[in-house]
């Protein structure tokens, strides 16, 4: 198969040395197996996820994804944009379809980028690797590359809110949506059925400014996956990765629990059972360690 | 019925959220059904539920609307959007109110998700990307020197754990993480200020 190319959006948390940076390990090492190359857009910079609003406002947040969409343009013109953050993702699309809707909106931005020496038309398209994955291979696809099957492994598919709403995969539901499951299976898997957690929330940023009333929402969705009797969590977003697993300790303290639910990213869960070894799968940035994954992945 | 008693309906404040906040003109829209309150994550910590907040504004509440920690609570789950009937974009809506009442300087003045909202825009801004441990550190300190350093002490293990993972280095202290336009990005975003700041309209 050619090799597809994509305008490639990483993101803060995906740098050396941040919080997602096992998640980056791990989409590089399956954009490797499936021949996409990646073309990351020069100087990119953060597109303030769900919490800088506050402080930016509508436009200056705005331009901050437009500055990129512009760069992007000048980059890579005739490829899609994707991103492997969910808030990235969101961020992006939203001031693209706003830009699209709203010719003063466009204009305005045009007139603060030009302050930068940019311009932006927002022609873009806007994806998350999900869709690229799904839409632009299939599951079919996808599954041809499997070596190692995961097999007797049972996961809960959590997709959580940003990749999933407002904007969602085409075809998919939001209260119900399928395609994590479906990936798991077609990695060898066995998905939760029903795990009625599946798109509730983690607190996102507010894990961290309002701790105590996002882990009482962490801890339900952390018990639900057990409820199903899963091994591990699987997820598409940094923010839900990251909140689901690193407070799990606290958690246990406050609640008595005794939890250690390892949480992946969909992209280790493919890069094991592809074949690769466990620091190409990301399996080295798990607090919680998957045991079942370390084993296939040696 | 007359224009005089359309106005007084349309009392001042719905004109102010209309003109100056993000989305605003849509709270007129709502029918108040009440599935927001009843999809929100956190929908029993707001003072007010978004259906509440709407009729409120609707009412003229000013003071009790963008003084109140409600909006704060919003995680940005998008729930409310997803559900709403009338199609509401309930989640920028609350940001939008969140923001106008920081702007006006009457938020709540210890709402830790406001400190913590501004804590991320400026640590962003400085080098055009999130310097995750610094935000961290400064999350610490947010409510004082001594509780910093209880509440550090409290996430040591977390923090080794992301270090030992390789998901945090402490050189990230010195430096870090940045774009190479600094200058340019903050030219951009001067510039959207001022045309931000130039559409706001008076009201008093």
């Amino acid at each position: 198969m050619a090799k597809k190319e994509y305008s490639f959006y990483p993101g803060c948390s995906s740098q050396k040395a941040a919080s997602g940076s096992n998640y980056q390990t791990s989409v590089e090492t399956m954009c490797d197996v499936l021949d996409i190359k990646l073309n990351t857009i020069p100087d990119w910079n953060c597109c303030a996820a769900s919490i800088g609003y506050a402080e930016g406002g509508e436009l200056p947040r705005l331009a901050l994804s437009a500055r990129n969409m512009a760069l992007s343009e000048q980059a890579s013109p005739d490829q899609d944009i994707v991103a492997t953050c969910a808030a990235c993702w969101l961020a992006t699309r939203e001031t693209k379809e706003r830009l699209n809707n709203d010719a003063e909106l466009m204009k305005e931005t045009n007139e603060a980028l030009a302050a930068g020496g940019l311009e932006v038309k927002a022609n873009q398209n806007v994806r998350h690797m999900v869709e690229v994955l799904i839409e632009d291979f299939g599951f079919d696809e996808i599954g041809k590359h499997v070596k190692n099957p995961l097999d007797g492994i049972k996961i809960a598919g959590y997709v959580g809110c940003q990749t999933n709403r407002p904007f969602g995969i085409d075809g998919e539901s939001f209260e119900n949506p399928k395609y994590l499951d479906k990936l798991v299976e077609t990695m060898g898997a066995e998905p939760v059925e029903n795990y009625d957690k599946k798109v509730s929330c983690c607190g996102g940023a507010l894990a961290f400014s309002e701790p105590e009333k996002s882990q009482a929402l962490i801890k339900d969705i952390i018990e639900a996956a057990y409820d199903g009797g899963a091994d591990m969590i699987v997820t598409p977003c940094p923010v839900c990765q990251l909140n689901v697993e690193a407070y799990q300790n606290d958690i246990n303290a406050k609640y008595k629990t005794k939890f250690n639910m390892p949480v992946v990213y969909y992209s280790t869960l493919m890069s094991v059972a592809y074949g690769k070894d466990r620091k190409a799968s990301g399996l080295d940035g798990q607090i919680i360690t998957p045991k079942q994954l370390e084993d296939i992945a040696k | 019925m007359s224009t005089d008693a359309i106005n007084y309906y349309r009392n001042n404040f719905l004109k102010e959220v209309e003109a100056n906040v993000e989305e605003g003109a849509w709270v007129k829209m709502c029918m108040q059904c009440g599935v927001c309150a009843g999809s929100c994550p956190l929908g029993n910590a707001w003072e007010h539920t978004p259906q509440k907040i709407f009729m409120m504004i609707r009412a003229g509440k000013r003071d009790e609307v963008l003084e109140s920690d409600a909006m704060w609570m919003c995680t940005s789950c998008y729930n409310c959007i997803a559900r709403c009937p009338r199609e509401l974009p309930i989640t920028h809506i609350m940001h939008g109110l969140a923001n106008y009442a920081h702007r006006l300087g009457i938020a709540p003045k210890n709402q830790p998700t406001r400190k913590f909202a501004t804590m991320f825009w400026n640590n962003l801004v400085k080098k055009g990307r999130v310097n995750e441990l610094k935000l961290g550190v400064a999350l610490y300190f947010m409510n004082g020197f001594v509780n910093g350093i209880k509440v550090a002490i409290k996430a040591m293990p977390l923090g080794l754990s992301m270090i030992k993972t390789k998901r945090m280095s402490p050189m990230e202290m010195l430096g870090g993480h940045g774009i190479k336009d600094t200058g340019g990005l903050h030219s951009i975003l001067k510039k959207a200020r001022e045309i931000e700041d130039a559409k706001m309209k008076k009201f008093d």
